[in-house]
């Protein structure tokens, strides 16, 4: 439709058109619409829980929540692209170099800082024993006791607390992280 | 038109290769174990998996892309298939333009006269039929009749099809693979069966009322459809009569879009009889066949189809099968859903069609729950 070249136009002024092509915009528009059912050019929690295997997913709703800014119920399209940049492959990263001083949003950091802000509700750069536990129970349901998942919690930050404040911060986080092939399990390989 | 259809019928169509990612096949178990952050069993970085698994859904989903008509490589000249393909020249919308022409003044209304005579013949000469004491006569006219007005109406919608591997049909359950109440037509124009459905009101519910006067159809009542013991029982009484016509049942329940078969529902699957499967796949070059109930109502997909340029599909009959020792209805059903996917080159999938209208189930969740439950388990015990 006419009016969807002219969001396309808007939006490649924006920084995001430096992480996908033209034609994945264009079928990342087309999904976008797909799941717009209200047809206001906005998509809301309710939209992504009609997607069945995003339903089933543990930790589906912090997902969604991730792609909603502060205090927000509605993302628009350049929101939804700027979310989904973060899992571009960090190699593609001839185009968004240059740009601006600041780093790429598909880098390891902004990767690492993505799944900080699942365990992290409060927004408060600390992931607390609560909050820790929380995303535990989202992921094990009701197969796992109380107790051993207080446990299991308690040894997890025992072995990442390394400034004695009982929570993990941004940094002890990457510490605890710093083997683990982050560029591979939070990218997502966009065709064309 | 027509002889170069059904040449291209021979092979199988081939499906849509342009998804948006590339989806990595790692399950959970295999991903979880991999190098960890720390020592212990609960990894943070065991976030990650679900975390991905996550966004790929909201890029692309198995589920939601077959409630919607399937997107084409390239147009095929009708406005409605128009989605992404913007390279509209000055040719191509003359070209457009002349078969607008074509398709709403001379196509349309040959095949909307087809249709009211096709129908009109069905209704009046099956009335006269089932006036007729019930006699080997009866059934033999009754096919006669039912065959023919069939016919003319597919004639109405100029449907191209290609029937392979024909088995002699012995009553038993025949089931296919749903696409739109055409599917009706192009398996009842090359043989005949007993039909299913629900009784609806209006000019519906009166063509329901004089087809069964000819042939032994089975109508439910609205308030009979919830009662599955009830629906089992008229299902099975039918099938032990000897006498009486295969049975067409959907078990998918609903309209899928022809790119893959979704669950089949088990009730027809735990009677008792021979299963004739069916796959039915239509080429979406010539017009777009899926009938998507929320999006228009069964008037305005007709006249849909019958201003597309064709309806071509293919229909491929299956040995029949029977349930084996030792196999549940639920397993049977999917063993004849991989068939039938299998033969028609779609995709398989465990997916419930009714999630077209309904949420998910919560016990889902709850088994992606317990399987992760299961890795921490493993893992500590390891400790």
């Amino acid at each position: 439709p006419l009016w969807c070249d002219k969001v396309l136009l808007r939006a490649s002024r924006r920084v995001e058109i430096a992480y996908f092509s033209h034609s994945q915009i264009t079928r990342l528009y087309s999904r976008f619409h797909s799941l717009d059912k209200g047809e206001n050019g906005a998509l809301s929690r309710e939209d992504f829980q009609r997607i069945p295997e995003l339903a089933i997913n543990p930790l589906g709703d912090r997902i969604i929540n991730a792609f909603f800014p502060e205090g927000e119920d509605q993302v628009n399209f350049r929101g939804f692209m700027r979310t989904l940049a973060h899992f571009r492959p960090v190699e593609d990263n001839e185009k968004s170099k240059g740009h601006d001083a600041s780093e790429p949003l598909n880098s390891r950091n902004n990767k690492l800082l993505f799944a900080f802000r699942l365990y992290d509700l409060d927004r408060d750069d600390k992931i607390s024993r609560d909050e820790l536990l929380q995303v535990l129970r989202m992921m094990v349901g009701v197969n796992i006791s109380d107790e051993q998942l207080g446990s299991i919690a308690d040894r997890t930050i025992q072995e990442a607390d390394t400034n004695g404040d009982m929570s993990i911060s941004f940094s002890e986080f990457i510490k605890v992280l710093e083997k683990v092939d982050v560029e591979q399990k939070m990218s997502i390989r966009f065709l064309h | 038109m027509e002889r170069g259809a059904k040449e291209r019928n021979q092979q199988l169509y081939k499906p849509c290769s342009n998804g948006i990612i590339a989806k990595e096949p790692v399950s959970l178990e295999q991903e979880i174990q991999e190098p960890r952050g720390g020592g212990g069993e609960f990894d943070m970085s065991d976030i990650l998996y679900f975390c991905r698994r996550g966004v790929e859904s909201i890029v692309d989903d198995e589920v939601t892309k077959r409630f919607t008509a399937e997107e084409l490589e390239s147009w095929n000249l009708l406005t409605r298939s128009n989605y992404n393909l913007h390279h509209i020249s000055a040719r191509l919308t003359v070209l457009w333009g002349l078969g607008v022409l074509i398709r709403y003044g001379f196509l349309l209304p040959l095949r909307v006269t087809l249709a009211v005579t096709g129908v009109g013949l069905l209704v009046v000469l099956t009335s006269i039929v089932g006036w007729l004491p019930n006699s080997r006569m009866k059934k033999y006219l009754s096919e006669k009749v039912n065959l023919m007005c069939y016919r003319i109406c597919v004639r109405a919608l100029t449907a191209i099809i290609t029937y392979h591997d024909r088995y002699p049909k012995n009553g038993g359950i025949c089931v296919a693979n749903h696409t739109s109440p055409i599917d009706v037509l192009i398996l009842a124009s090359d043989g005949c069966y007993s039909m299913v459905g629900q009784a609806h009101g209006g000019l519906m519910g009166f063509i329901q009322k004089t087809l069964v006067k000819a042939c032994p159809h089975i109508w439910f009542e609205r308030s009979e459809v919830k009662d599955r013991h009830l629906v089992a029982k008229r299902l099975s009484d039918h099938v032990a009569d000897k006498t009486k016509l295969p049975i067409l049942i959907f078990p998918e329940g609903t309209c899928i879009n022809n790119t893959s078969v979704m669950m089949f529902k088990k009730g027809s699957f735990e009677i008792d009889c021979t299963i004739y499967p069916v796959a039915i796949k239509y080429d979406p070059r010539f017009g777009n066949a899926f009938w998507n109930s929320s999006k228009f109502r069964m008037v305005t997909y007709l006249l849909h189809m019958m201003s597309s340029w064709a309806v071509v599909c293919s229909v491929w009959y299956l040995p029949p099968m029977k349930r084996e020792e030792g196999e549940d209805a639920v397993q049977f059903a999917n063993r004849v859903k991989s068939a039938i996917a299998r033969k028609g080159g779609l995709v398989d999938l465990l997916w419930d069609g009714g999630l077209k209208r309904s949420k998910v189930k919560e016990v889902f969740k709850e088994e992606q729950q317990k399987l992760y439950s299961k890795v921490l388990v493993k893992l500590l015990s390891l400790r």
